[in-house]
């Protein structure tokens, strides 16, 4: 029996860093992003890397109409289905505050989109009697701050939907990973300033499969982010709204 | 496509450039921003100087670019994008019976960074250079078109990108043929070697595939040149990989580190490690290949100020004599690191400014500190005299007129270089330091 990921954003530094881990312990992989041609190149990649089935599906979160094709792809494997999410968007929030409908675009993009996806899936792992789910949230959900609150509380409310989704998956033997990344480098903050102790996407990728085995339930990656957000969190209010960290 | 504004260097960190860093991470970013803004590409930075920087200007980091698009096992023809590691194509494709056929001394070099400098390797007297194993590179050139070129098809164009450093477009994949291979480990002889007569005469009798000398940079007289011949065969029997995580150099080391006593300090225990008859073992592929490779930033044990080395290639009637010049200089000017590196080269290949030629090879470090100017001066002119040359990856001190004279192919290659980049926007501060463009 071949266990099989399906890897939502398998175009994303994270995504196809994750996608070559899996591969490399010999599962089969049904990627899905936007860029066909990107996607063929990190198909075959996986391939060579030890995975012996590749799917790539062409897809949009935006569009929940295409979700069915994935889950026809992992449906035909034997073994276990997992997936890992890795889809998000994160527009500056000073564009979101310019152009309120941008927000709508973040909220698909990394929460109302994922969350379909996710509960077309539940009942196929349901079935199975087992498989991990992969959340990636953000350690910018654990608190509303001024620099990016929008994706922020999209964020934050995809952590509140995978811990649900944990509890259902729970009773049938599955299991589901929050990931709360911190800075890693990526091409979404390449360049940008501020940014400290970043984690390469390899580094990250390996947490995660760690994370997967241990049956891990929330994991900061790296893992110094919890104290680093315990501190941001255990700020007062009156303080914190005076602040702009 | 975001570029990042950023302080950065080679390896030896002796030259600083500042400019703006783009890091595509699919092929379409990459095309636009070579449509918007044609750079030169560079991949981990391995070069020691400073061949992959661009001061005041655009630099396209290919390393994010690192997939295999397809394998052949039948043929062992690899192909893929520029960015991939050496290290990455050992781990994935060794287990399968298949090592890259020339590996540089740092696995953190990308492929592209192999061809455009055409590295050799322990198996260079053999195996010839990198570039001798290339079925094709697909270039992308600052007018947004692309173009494949191997022995077969645009040679002349071919023949310049190997060692061409960058010039005559953004690699972004290519093909190679590797080398069969019955397990992931070496079996590796070590002895020790009194002097430079010896280490000459060794090379010279040796038959072994790969083959290598660590030379004590501090000794002196009747001693000097003394050091280490490992020469090796890839292994039929597997040996247990350590899972050992490499170690890290965490901050820049102080000075007193590399003070002359230590150093002899250092090179006698490395010396003495070999028992006087010599020695045979197994050693993984990765640690025999890529020794230093296991302490990450070693090269900030040379200080914040970083290092120079100095690499040669001496023709063979010359080597002895002339290596000995050079070594005397050396450990009477105090600033050698513990080790310099010797190995015999084979024949020339095909790639107009390639470096390897038939002779000997002396790599060495200095650090970059008062004075290292005059001895490198010195050491280059030796080497010019004794019809030798010097090696582009490496250098960060070399003169131009000294680096034309000793590349006879330099004009040919001035004129693809032009045809491909009119511009001259893939030029590199080594480029412009060298003067191999030309004048305008």
């Amino acid at each position: 029996m071949t266990d099989t990921w399906i890897i939502l954003g398998a175009s994303s530094a994270m995504g196809r860093a994750f996608a070559r881990r899996v591969a490399a312990e010999g599962c089969d992989l049904v990627l899905a992003a936007r860029d066909a041609d990107d996607l063929a190149r990190t198909a075959k990649d996986c391939e060579l890397r030890g995975s012996a089935n590749v799917t790539s599906i062409t897809f949009d979160i935006r569009k929940p109409a295409g979700f069915q094709r994935m889950l026809d792809a992992a449906a035909t494997s034997d073994g276990m289905i997992n997936a890992a999410v890795f889809v998000g968007s994160m527009p500056a929030q000073s564009d979101i505050e310019a152009d309120p409908a941008l927000a709508e675009d973040t909220i698909a993009d990394s929460l109302s989109g994922p969350v379909r996806f996710l509960l077309a899936l539940a009942p196929m792992m349901e079935e199975r009697g087992g498989g991990t789910v992969i959340g990636i949230g953000s350690v910018a959900g654990d608190r509303g701050r001024i620099g990016n609150y929008t994706y922020g509380a999209a964020k934050a409310g995809f952590h509140t939907f995978l811990s649900g989704l944990r509890n259902r998956l729970n009773r049938s033997g599955g299991h589901v990973v929050t990931v709360k990344p911190g800075f890693v480098d990526t091409a979404m903050t390449w360049g940008l300033p501020g940014l400290f102790l970043v984690a390469t996407p390899e580094v990250v990728a390996e947490d995660l499969w760690q994370a997967v085995q241990k049956r891990r339930n929330t994991i900061y990656t790296p893992w110094f982010w919890r104290y680093i957000m315990l501190i941001i969190r255990s700020i007062p209010e009156p303080i914190f709204k005076k602040m702009s960290i | 496509m975001r570029w990042k504004e950023t302080d950065y260097s080679g390896w030896g960190r002796a030259i600083v450039s500042r400019g703006r860093i783009a890091r595509p991470e699919k092929l379409r970013d990459l095309m636009q921003v070579m449509a918007e803004s044609p750079a030169p590409a560079c991949g981990n930075r391995r070069s020691y100087g400073d061949a992959a920087q661009n001061h005041g200007g655009s630099a396209i980091d290919m390393t994010r670019m690192n997939r295999f698009l397809g394998f052949d096992a039948e043929t062992g023809v690899l192909e893929a994008e520029a960015g991939v590691t050496i290290s990455d194509i050992l781990r994935t494709f060794a287990p399968k019976g298949w090592l890259p056929a020339v590996m540089p001394g740092t696995g953190f070099a990308t492929l592209g960074g192999c061809i455009a400098n055409d590295v050799h390797g322990k198996n260079h007297h053999i195996d010839g250079g990198f570039g001798a194993h290339v079925e094709s590179i697909e270039l992308l050139k600052p007018d947004g078109s692309r173009s494949r070129v191997g022995p077969a098809r645009n040679k002349a164009l071919f023949h310049a990108t190997l060692g061409g450093l960058g010039q005559t477009g953004v690699i972004l994949s290519a093909r190679i043929r590797m080398a069969r291979c019955g397990s992931t480990a070496m079996r590796v002889r070590e002895r020790r070697i009194d002097a430079l007569g010896e280490f000459i005469e060794a090379f010279e009798a040796s038959d072994a595939r790969y083959s290598v000398g660590w030379i004590d940079a501090t000794a002196t007289g009747d001693r000097l040149g003394r050091g280490i011949l490992e020469e090796a065969e890839v292994s039929d029997t597997p040996v247990a990989t350590p899972s050992k995580r490499p170690a890290s150099v965490p901050f820049d080391a102080p000075s007193i580190l590399l003070s002359p006593m230590v150093v002899r300090l250092f090179n006698q225990a490395y010396l003495n490690r070999v028992p006087a008859a010599g020695r045979e073992m197994l050693r993984p592929m990765q640690a025999f290949f890529f020794p230093l490779d296991r302490l990450h930033d070693w090269n900030r044990l040379y200080g914040k100020t970083g290092f120079h080395q100095f690499q040669c290639v001496v023709p063979p009637a010359e080597a002895e004599p002339v290596l000995r010049r050079m070594l005397t200089l050396i450990s009477a000017s105090g600033q050698a690191s513990p080790l310099a590196v010797i190995k015999r080269l084979g024949p020339q290949g095909n790639g107009l400014l390639s470096f390897p030629r038939e002779g000997f090879t002396l790599a060495v470090d200095i650090r970059n500190r008062g004075g290292v100017g005059d001895l490198f001066r010195q050491l280059e002119q030796l080497c010019h005299a004794a019809g030798g040359r010097l090696y582009a990856a490496k250098d960060s001190l070399g003169s131009p007129d000294v680096f034309g004279a000793s590349y006879s192919s330099l004009p040919e290659f001035r004129k693809i270089a032009d045809q491909v980049d009119p511009g001259r926007e893939l030029e590199t501060d080594l480029v412009r330091r060298l003067g191999i463009r030309g004048r305008r």
